[in-house]
């Protein structure tokens, strides 16, 4: 019993916040105080109308989309090769896709910037998508690393036993049983990419993404409402792939036919 | 004919038609020149051996397994029974030696250019496939028709009893379901050899006797050579029409269950199979089965010829339909002999402790090393 008042504390500690953005994103006052003189939609328009928040909306779009796909290629490779090979030092070179997501990201963000500006290559969407794709590998690399593991190894024997070559093997057996694992991997990715403002700081030139549009507004205390209904809105793009994801890796489908024995 | 036999006839046509000749291969004025048929061996295995670093799992193996026998691996854990079993699946190559099936060489053959398939000892069965697409698969990979291949499938899924659970996941069957399913996706390819990997394992000892019979019938209906591989010595001398016992990756002896049990060739194989008490009299070392061992009552006289030993009874171990007696003998080893119940409830327990008299017929002992002398002494 007082575990349950404990836990229920512990996520209105976590979520009131939240849920208040949620609430000031509908204020008709543009200050924001409690409670709240009224509701009103008029700071969606208003959000929309603003060029500024449309272009960094395009550009965490693309810059998303894009490192995602990227970590999907790249980290679903390194995730096969690390699964199906021995090799000396195969350990260092696992903890070393992991470790982008461990560095604190401000560490990826200067030695990026760093590099860049050695290599006179200028800030752009190009860049923002690198440093995204840095830690981007690291969740799909671990999901489909995580399903490869769970897998059966004498279901890829199997198959070669009834007739299949490596690519009929690759086509009917592996790739069915890791889709899901890719997908979630490939939604986590994006949803790290969307709400990422540190790595971005230092690899953005001139566009700034969503995530940074509000920080700036934050900085400068103004358009307090539109990045309010910003910040709501990132949190959704945000939570969805993520719900997503892990019910797709969790639960239910063929996510959980791989155990079964 | 039962549902599953014509299921088996329909499952292997080329099975029916090895018995009779094709007449129109032979012109009728031939005359009878043709050598008489030998039988052509499904599996040689020549010299092989292969070794993981340091370890050597199979250590020299030579090996002639005949078209329709039903041959079984038998030894311990790591023994190499499994290993030659995966060299001759393919997933394995080995270090030196040959590989034939069906007279052809296949030593440096992928899996999937073998004539064989195989029982994994975990079914391996593709989760995210239904069952009967689990067991189409292996036709669908060699292109067969749709329409033969479904037919194909219902046949095999009656073959093993499964009839009417073809769309279901395999995570909706039971243990022996699944062992099934794994039986009916390998048979229904119909290779020169059927390789099973300990099926029956993972099943509790009620169904694993039942599938024991049951895999027997299979295989006597579709007539393919089946190459089995288990570490239980039961399973193999119920099974087999032929049997290889292994140790530290060689064949200690290979021959029908019956020559194997009763002719054991080495201690070692004495030992595995069997309870065996070895002894050593006048430099001759020999096996004595338990249950070919006579307690005397008191007072009882042994038959004539019979050789007759003194010991002291010091543990009386109740199975059930038998007792086991541990027997110290006067001149040292521990002997264990078995006799049914057929005393009154309870008159075995009375032995405990208790000096006895043992007697054996020398026929009925077997000298170790020495496989064609039968006598003792």
């Amino acid at each position: 019993m007082v575990l349950r008042v404990w836990v229920v504390l512990i996520l209105l500690f976590l979520f009131i916040p939240i849920l208040l953005i949620f609430f000031y994103a509908f204020n008709t006052s543009n200050i924001q105080s409690w409670p709240i003189p009224g509701l009103t939609a008029k700071w969606f328009g208003a959000t929309w109308a603003d060029e500024n928040v449309r272009a960094a909306l395009v550009v965490s779009l693309q810059a998303g989309l894009t490192a995602t796909v990227i970590a999907l290629v790249l980290g679903s490779c390194a995730a096969f090769a690390i699964h199906r090979t021995a090799f000396f030092g195969r350990e260092v070179i696992s903890l070393l896709f992991v470790l982008p997501l461990a560095l604190p990201g401000i560490i990826t963000g200067i030695a990026l910037n760093a590099f860049f500006s050695f290599n006179g290559i200028s800030l752009s969407l190009l860049t923002i998508v690198v440093g995204h794709t840095t830690f981007c590998i690291v969740v799909v690399y671990n999901n489909v690393l995580a399903r490869l593991r769970r897998t059966q190894g004498s279901l890829l024997e199997a198959a070669m036993d009834l007739g299949a070559n490596g690519f009929q093997a690759f086509r009917d057996i592996t790739l069915p049983l890791i889709s899901t694992a890719v997908v979630a991997g490939g939604m986590l990715a994006f949803a790290l990419s969307f709400d990422e403002v540190i790595v971005t700081t230092f690899t953005a030139g001139s566009q700034s993404t969503l995530p940074i549009w509000i920080y700036g507004q934050i900085r400068h205390g103004v358009l307090l409402p539109e990045v309010n209904v910003v910040v709501s809105f990132v949190i959704l793009i945000t939570v969805i792939p993520v719900v997503i994801a892990a019910r797709l890796t969790g639960g239910g489908g063929i996510a959980r036919v791989p155990a079964a024995r | 004919m039962t549902e599953a036999e014509r299921a088996a006839q329909e499952l292997s046509p080329k099975m029916g038609r090895m018995g009779a000749e094709d007449p129109s291969k032979v012109p009728p004025s031939a005359p009878q020149a043709e050598p008489p048929k030998q039988k052509k061996p499904a599996l040689r295995i020549q010299g092989v051996r292969k070794s993981y670093g340091q370890v050597v799992a199979v250590a020299g193996v030579d090996l002639v397994v005949d078209e329709g026998e039903f041959f079984t691996l038998l030894g311990p854990s790591g023994s190499g029974k499994t290993t030659l079993l995966r060299l001759i699946a393919g997933f394995e190559r080995p270090d030196v030696g040959r590989i034939e099936l069906g007279g052809r060489d296949v030593t440096n053959l992928p899996p999937y250019a073998r004539d064989t398939n195989t029982v994994f000892q975990d079914y391996a069965l593709f989760p995210h496939m239904s069952v009967a697409q689990n067991i189409g698969y292996g036709l669908r990979i060699k292109g067969a028709p749709r329409q033969v291949r479904e037919r194909r499938v219902q046949r095999a899924l009656e073959m093993v009893r499964l009839g009417g659970l073809g769309h279901r996941r395999p995570n909706q069957l039971s243990g022996g379901q699944r062992q099934r399913v794994a039986l009916a996706r390998a048979v229904i390819n119909e290779p020169e050899v059927l390789l099973l990997d300990e099926p029956l394992g993972a099943l509790d000892l009620k169904l694993r006797q039942e599938m024991q019979i049951e895999l027997k019938q299979i295989q006597k209906e579709v007539g393919i050579t089946f190459v089995y591989v288990t570490h239980d010595q039961e399973e193999a001398l119920t099974m087999s029409d032929r049997m290889a016992v292994m140790s530290n990756g060689q064949i200690e002896q290979i021959g029908p269950p019956v020559e194997v049990y009763e002719q054991p060739a080495t201690e070692f194989v004495a030992g595995f199979i069997g309870i065996s008490n070895v002894l050593l009299r006048d430099g001759v070392r020999f096996v004595i089965r338990p249950e070919k061992i006579r307690m005397l009552a008191a007072g009882e006289q042994a038959e004539p010829g019979m050789t007759v030993e003194r010991g002291q009874v010091e543990e009386v171990i109740y199975i059930g339909v038998s007792t086991r007696y541990l027997v110290r003998l006067d001149r040292g080893e521990q002997l264990v002999a078995v006799r049914q119940n057929m005393d009154a409830l309870g008159d075995a327990q009375k032995f405990e402790g208790r000096p006895v008299r043992l007697a054996w017929t020398p026929d009925q002992t077997y000298v170790l090393g020495q496989r064609e002398v039968k006598e003792a002494r």
